[in-house]
């Protein structure tokens, strides 16, 4: 974001993305290769299995779903100038919220109600987990990034005490609540699609991808369309410049947090509403953290979210057919790749940008200045 | 009787527990002080974990084990010192990368390795792990409650790694605030630009720093896996670094301070596993949750600068660029 505009629109949005990607790719085919496998193969497999059959391609936009809605909220944020690294947490609550509702209404209501509910409580209760740590870095100068990791683990912490003692379906074993009622389910796509006559393998897939695309342009209209979205990038960039121009930094912070909050929040209408019909232990299951190598590499741009979080759907889905057909490779390969996604297109991104600048201007490149998030001293 | 014995054990479980803590806090001191934020103590602790339990899996020899774990540390702390010092990139983002990639290449390795589900084989050769030392007349002395039984448990019975890093607290303080290379090291988290002017490398000392966090996160994961347990298993860590880094908050970045939030947070860990379902007077039972929730809630409210304050390195998370 505070990169100096070196680099072409395309090149800064496109190539350079793409080149890290790249490169991520590059080394996990190595890492594929230590393994003992064929990393061409490999990558075919990964490919096939994301994108190949109906049941693949709609299993790749159920996960694209959970890290469109974190990577969303990674990215608010990060205009701001934070870090949220809570995401995780956000999410795992804002579930809580939306699952309590389905709990509640699920068989009161019809969808029409419960829906709207839903998404309400998943937000405030997604906002609510985001409002400590963002009114600790207002007012108390608390450093979010490590704040908001302390508010995962409370998380965890709270949710597993909530679902062992108190929301556990009686006489059972595993902590999980108890099945949400019939009109608290979000219909699956392939069920839309009998409804009209076309035949899609069964998935789960549903409705919330169509809610996190509306999240998607919401936040654009948002972020680059009105006075607030204004506020929010000037503060971001230039403390100093908002407090000139009668912005209050502080007032941003908690606003864009409560935004982040309740936007990785709505992860529990696909995952719990969606999918799983249940609140269950650790359902967000590290899509939070996803959502920050989602943001990064879609330059927090909601169409690049968008783009980014279909491909690492993808990656999650492939990486099951990988491991189910490579007899030395497990689903783990998916997060090394990740990792490594986040590796390129976060912290090294400078090792791409400066040749490809030098490359460019045919002159040296000014030194690039810091990217990323400028921290905000504790 | 019965409860004093109790209070001896747990108190030296919580010996056993804050060891790894206490290893990758001072890690994490070092290359705070120096400006960068070390949020990578989980990842470097985890691919040490790992690779000790590889190598001493294969070789039978625990110390085989230690020299892979510093080494694996070591060269996950200078790929971030790469990203981070060198091209500048943003410390939280490569931090979490390598976190992120490092639980993932555990398993996976482990996989390919040893054919048992991302886990390394159990380590129940002789030699390949770091047993328990029993001090002179440990086994007489725990016959006799006081003093007896305090130096069969607190002092006796532990291994070489715990006794290393109870020395490693009053070394680092000694080496951060009585020597010059402590004294450029705290300098260049606090002005890096002053210490640039005085004509000493600011990528240097990072170097230095992130590579000595590097070597202590290494033992602190050969404890994990080669000590504390016998193999690496999925995720062993389990959120111990970012619990260092908190103690290391807890503790002001001041060693002896840091050793204390490290003691106080083993011994939440080590009170949850004994206070599991039961009924104390006057409060009832306390959720397990609620204890292994403290120490976060803790470091949170210091941090809000409600139970004392906390200052962190002033030049803490800035990359630092000589032309600016």
């Amino acid at each position: 974001m505070s990169a100096p505009a070196k680099l072409p629109r395309w090149a800064e949005r496109g190539l350079l993305p793409l080149i890290n990607l790249a490169a991520a790719l590059i080394l996990s085919g190595v890492v594929v290769k230590i393994l003992g496998e064929s990393p061409w193969a490999a990558l075919k497999l990964l490919a096939s299995g994301a994108l190949g059959t109906q049941e693949g391609i709609g299993y790749t936009l159920y996960y694209a779903t959970n890290f469109i809605f974190t990577g969303l909220g990674v990215a608010v944020a990060y205009h701001a100038g934070l870090f949220n690294i809570g995401c995780e947490g956000q999410a795992y609550i804002g579930g809580l919220g939306s699952g309590l509702v389905a709990l509640w209404l699920g068989d009161r209501a019809p969808l029409l109600v419960v829906l709207p509910v839903a998404i309400m409580a998943g937000a405030a209760f997604g906002a609510a987990w985001a409002l400590i740590p963002a009114w600790l870095q207002a007012r108390r100068g608390s450093h979010i990034v490590i704040t908001t990791i302390m508010f995962n683990f409370i998380a965890a912490s709270l949710m597993t005490y909530l679902l062992v003692n108190v929301l556990i379906k009686p006489g059972q074993q595993s902590p999980e609540s108890r099945e949400f009622g019939a009109n608290a389910v979000l219909p699956a796509v392939h069920e839309v699609c009998a409804q009209v006559g076309i035949t899609f393998s069964p998935s789960p897939w549903n409705l919330a991808f169509a809610i996190a695309l509306l999240a998607a342009a919401l936040v654009w209209v948002l972020v680059w369309r009105t006075r607030w979205g204004y506020a929010l990038r000037v503060a971001g960039q230039n403390q100093s410049a908002a407090v000139y121009a009668g912005i209050s930094p502080s007032r941003i912070i908690i606003q864009a947090m409560l935004l982040s909050g309740a936007l990785a929040g709505c992860l529990g209408l696909n995952e719990l509403l969606g999918s799983q019909h249940r609140i269950l232990i650790d359902f967000p299951g590290g899509a939070g953290f996803v959502g920050i190598a989602v943001a990064l590499m879609g330059r927090n741009h909601p169409v690049g979210i968008v783009v980014a979080a279909v491909l690492f759907g993808a990656l999650a889905q492939g990486g099951s057919q990988l491991a189910f057909d490579l007899p030395k490779i497990n689903r783990d390969m998916v997060v090394v790749i990740q990792g490594l996604v986040i590796l390129f297109c976060g912290a090294l991104e400078n090792v791409f940008r400066t040749p490809l600048a030098k490359l460019w201007h045919g002159r040296p490149a000014r030194d690039p200045k810091p990217t990323g998030v400028t921290p905000v001293p504790p | 009787m019965e409860t004093y014995t109790l209070i001896v054990l747990t108190l030296a479980a919580t010996i056993r527990v804050a060891t790894p803590l206490l290893l990758a806090a001072i890690a994490g001191m070092f290359s705070e002080r120096s400006g960068v934020v070390d949020l990578g103590l989980e990842g470097k602790m985890l691919g040490a974990a790992f690779a000790a339990a590889a190598v001493s899996a294969a070789t039978g020899s625990a110390w085989a084990g230690l020299g892979a774990g510093i080494a694996a540390a070591v060269l996950l702390a200078l790929l971030l010192a790469f990203a981070t010092v060198s091209q500048r990139g943003n410390q939280v983002v490569a931090a979490m990368a390598i976190n992120i990639m490092v639980a993932g290449l555990g398993p996976t390795l482990a996989l390919a390795w040893f054919n048992l589900g991302g886990q390394t084989p159990q380590l129940d050769g002789p030699g390949q792990r770091f047993t328990s030392l029993v001090w002179p007349w440990a086994s007489t002395a725990a016959e006799q409650p006081f003093p007896g039984l305090l130096y069969a448990q607190l002092l006796s019975g532990h291994n070489l790694i715990v006794y290393a890093a109870a020395a490693l607290v009053p070394v680092s303080a000694w080496v951060l605030f009585r020597t010059r290379f402590g004294l450029r090291l705290r300098a260049v988290g606090e002005n890096p630009l002053a210490v640039d002017t005085a004509g000493i490398s600011v990528t240097g000392l990072r170097y230095q720093a992130i590579l000595i966090s590097g070597v202590l996160c290494g033992v602190a994961g050969t404890y994990l896996s080669t000590a504390a347990s016998a193999g690496f298993t999925r995720d062993m860590t389990a959120g111990k670094g970012y619990l260092a880094l908190a103690a290391l908050i807890f503790g002001k970045w001041k060693p002896y301070p840091t050793l204390f939030a490290c003691l106080l947070f083993a011994f939440t860990d080590a009170l949850a596993s004994r206070l599991q379902g039961v009924a104390l007077p006057l409060i009832g039972v306390i959720p397990v949750q609620a204890i292994l929730a403290l120490p976060y809630v803790l470091t949170v409210l210091l941090l809000a600068g409600f139970v004392g304050k906390a200052t962190a390195p002033a030049a803490i998370g800035v990359p630092y660029s000589k032309e600016k």
